[in-house]
């Protein structure tokens, strides 16, 4: 059997465990048979179907659409320590989520999508200024300068938050909240909210798994191999940028996901982005949901905000890559 | 196959390569050479589309290079550049497996027979099968340019382009490397382009070569037009000279240092003789350019020993070499530095002289047995001719010799001595002709290479009339000690 095929079988079933505790466990225990139990107690059906579910859906998609960013940013830039963080496309969609709040925005024919669409919009406006000003710096566009730029981008955008929230003064708690990041009390309008675009997101970086494969090899090598490097890296950046937007506009900023899932998926199954990609995917989901489960058992009932759960992981994560490529003589 | 024409570009706006053209047609492999600098792999990144061309055009089957989409371009061409780093794992054979990414079409880009059978062929070819499901980052740098190379041609594109294939190669891996490539133009026709920093390498594999100086053609042609020694000490700056391969039709470039080493500055005596019971030896302190007809250590070199070994006149052995080698080191002359030579003759009936020149001395020995003595011309009347019975002839001179001072002092030797035999009216026994030599006749010419300069060595020159004089007198009175000793009139 081969690495991936086990990796796959491996995955499925962890997602599977994660939805069974994300589903049953919590301040009232209830049965995962709820859900196909027609004869289940209403309440705990109630609490099923209206509380945990969307829950963990919510979580899982977050969870799924921040792994696969980051993998494939992490192959783009040839740089095992980025994510979608990294480029300041996290940065831009939180301004642009904010900014929705902040003023109220909302337009009539976009619905439920208005929050998640200006976030995408706030990633997309950043990440081509991202890219405009690298291409200013340095026109081959190295990755080193990329990278520098978004980290640039990335503090600017970050003070801009903060002079938001320092202007709401009521609403300030309840940003503050959104920014550390949860999926509690969201319902299924989330879910329908920010499914459309994870599908789509995601589709995209999969139709690029051969191309990112080839990139890893510089995108020099890609060019000899036939990769049209510039329309594919497009893609990629797209394709991430509006993940990361939905993931931020429906559950607020939630670092380190992007950077642990493909790491561990690399470090157990190879890294080969064929396999990467889906794996990262469906682990990112799983490691979100059971993120969010101890976030609200913990220290039942106060519930922890998840961002504070995936970066007591993902920290001590992102300085042993940041050790272990130094040794290597890597970065 | 592929025509660039007046092409220019580089960085930017700063102008790397200017007018370059040039043509290469199906199956033909062109070398590409040039200091540091000169442009050589911003010229290849131009022809493979990577850097932007200001002005020319290229041409890849009759179709314009940006007419191409990127992976009908990979489709044609394949290039193969330096080593370079991965941040991330790849297996040996995941990366071969990449170079049919042109190759691959639709949503799932599903890996056909033909994938896997140019995968399989890359591999047996690259000699990488066993390493197949190793990782990439685990491999020497040897290996990982070959799983580089064999990517390259899983891509099967008629067209390869090489930046130094052999940088941090060991000499192994390049011939290996080359070898495979170069099979590959031979066989399937590929046309190969590719960077030399080894003048040699290039030389010996290449076709044609295109000589760069600061981002200009400075010579196109075959190797012979262009691995000339004002030529590529003009571009290279640095002093060479050049040289004919052993066993290929093909010039190969010697450096030569302009450092000052210490060598001794004595010259050569007959004092530098020692006549032992079995043995005359010639010992110099350093060593001398030699060519010679000798058993051991034949044609040219440099060596500092002279061995002229008496043998027994039974002696006989089914290999010679092996037994005079044996016999050299039981003596304390090691192969590395030793001339040796075999003869009948009592080692005591040498004939040692010395003869002044105004540019320094040259010494002549000679042993002669000429019992079996023979007219040349007449040579090819008898079948068997007996292999004992020899005159060997040595001449050392103090002065620097060229090529065709070496070959004129060897003919002008030979003359002498068949002079000396006409005087002494030595008689080939079957013909009953006067005999111009014997059947296994040694000459060797050694020189310190100090000194003067000595062009020429034929009768016409100084030293031609030395040797002349030398090899005649030493022969005649070798001769006499033979038969005297023969207890011939």
């Amino acid at each position: 059997m081969s690495k991936a095929l086990i990796g796959y079988i491996l995955s499925i079933v962890a997602l599977f465990v994660a939805i069974w505790l994300g589903v049953s466990v919590g301040s009232v225990k209830v049965p995962i048979s709820t859900l196909w139990d027609t004869g289940a107690d209403a309440i705990a059906t109630n609490i099923v179907w209206k509380i945990r579910m969307p829950r963990v859906v919510l979580a899982g998609l977050v969870g799924a659409s921040l792994a696969i960013a980051g993998a494939a940013f992490q192959g783009l830039l040839k740089n095992p320590l980025a994510d979608p963080y990294t480029l300041g496309v996290s940065s831009g969609a939180s301004v642009g989520a904010v900014a929705t709040l902040f003023f109220g925005i909302s337009v009539p024919f976009l619905g439920i999508y208005t929050l998640p669409v200006f976030s995408m919009i706030g990633a997309l406006v950043t990440m081509l200024l991202v890219i405009t000003f690298a291409k200013l710096v340095d026109r081959a566009m190295k990755m080193e300068t990329i990278i520098l730029t978004g980290i640039i981008f990335s503090s600017f955008l970050g003070s801009v938050i903060s002079l938001m929230i320092a202007l709401t003064g009521e609403e300030l708690r309840q940003i503050i909240g959104w920014l550390l990041g949860s999926v509690s009390m969201r319902g299924w309008s989330f879910v329908q909210m920010a499914l459309p675009f994870v599908l789509i997101g995601t589709f995209l970086l999969w139709l690029n798994r051969r191309e990112l494969n080839a990139m890893l090899f510089g995108e020099e090598r890609a060019q000899h191999l036939g990769v049209n490097v510039k329309k594919r890296k497009m893609m990629i950046l797209i394709g991430g940028s509006m993940l990361t937007g939905t993931a931020v506009a429906v559950s607020g900023t939630i670092g380190f996901v992007g950077l642990v899932v493909p790491h561990m998926t690399r470090l157990l199954f190879g890294s080969d982005n064929r396999h990467v990609l889906p794996l990262s995917f469906i682990n990112g989901a799983a490691l979100l949901i059971v993120c969010d489960l101890v976030s609200r058992t913990i220290i039942s009932p106060t519930e922890l905000p998840i961002g504070v759960i995936t970066a007591f992981i993902g920290a001590p994560v992102f300085a042993f890559i940041f050790f272990r490529q130094r040794k290597k003589g890597g970065i | 196959m592929l025509r660039v024409e007046n092409v220019s570009g580089g960085y930017d706006r700063k102008m790397i390569i200017k007018n370059v053209s040039f043509e290469v047609g199906k199956g033909e492999m062109l070398g590409i050479l040039g200091p540091n600098g000169s442009g050589k792999s911003t010229l290849l990144k131009v022809i493979s589309g990577i850097l932007h061309m200001e002005s020319g055009n290229v041409m890849i089957d009759g179709k314009s290079l940006i007419s191409y989409s990127s992976k009908e371009l990979a489709k044609k061409m394949a290039v193969l550049p330096q080593l370079h780093s991965h941040t991330f794992s790849h297996s040996v054979r995941d990366t071969i497996a990449l170079g049919r990414y042109p190759h691959q079409t639709g949503l799932f880009s599903s890996w056909s027979a033909e994938d896997e059978e140019a995968v399989v062929e890359a591999m047996k070819l690259t000699a990488m099968e066993r390493y197949e499901h190793q990782m990439l980052d685990l491999l020497s740098g040897g290996e990982q340019q070959r799983v580089f190379v064999a990517q390259a041609l899983a891509q099967q594109a008629p067209i390869l382009l090489l930046d130094e294939p052999t940088n941090h190669l060991d000499i192994a891996h390049q011939k290996q490397l080359l070898d495979t490539i170069k099979t590959q133009a031979i066989e399937k026709g590929i046309t190969i382009i590719s960077i030399f920093h080894d003048i040699n390498l290039a030389s010996l594999y290449c076709d044609r070569l295109l000589l760069m100086n600061q981002g200009e053609v400075k010579v196109l042609g075959a190797p012979q037009e262009v691995v000339k020694k004002d030529q590529i000490e003009t571009v290279y700056k640095a002093r060479i000279s050049t040289n004919p391969h052993p066993e290929r039709p093909k010039p190969q470039i010697t450096i030569l240092p302009d450092v000052n080493e210490q060598r001794s500055d004595r010259t050569i005596t007959a004092d530098n003789f020692q006549v032992t019971a079995d043995l005359v030896v010639f010992q110099a302190e350093t060593q001398l350019k030699t060519w010679s007809s000798a058993v051991i250590n034949a044609g040219s070199g440099w060596y500092k020993n002279f061995v002229n070994r008496r043998v027994d006149a039974s002696y006989a052995c089914d290999n010679v070499q092996e037994e005079m080698l044996e016999y050299l080191a039981k003596n304390g002359f090691s192969e590395a530095d030793t001339v040796g030579m075999m003869t009948a003759v009592k080692t005591t009936d040498a004939v040692i002289k010395e003869y002044d020149t105004p540019f320094g001395s040259i010494v002549i020995m000679v042993t002669a047995g000429v019992g079996n003595a023979v007219d040349v011309s007449r040579a090819h009347e008898v079948e068997m001719l007996p292999a004992i019975g020899t005159i060997n002839t040595w001449i050392i001179v103090n002065g620097e010799l060229t090529d065709e001072a070496f070959i004129q002092a060897v003919i002008t030797a030979t003359e002498s001595k068949t002079k000396a035999l006409a005087f002494e009216q030595v008689k080939d026994p079957r013909t009953g002709t006067i005999a111009t030599g014997t059947s296994t006749d040694s000459v060797l010419i050694a020189a310190t290479q100090k000194g003067r300069q000595i062009p020429y060595a034929g009768p016409i020159t100084e030293i031609g009339k030395k040797i002349g004089l030398g090899v005649y007198e030493c022969t005649v009175e070798a001769i006499q000690i033979y038969k005297k000793a023969k207890g011939w009139k």
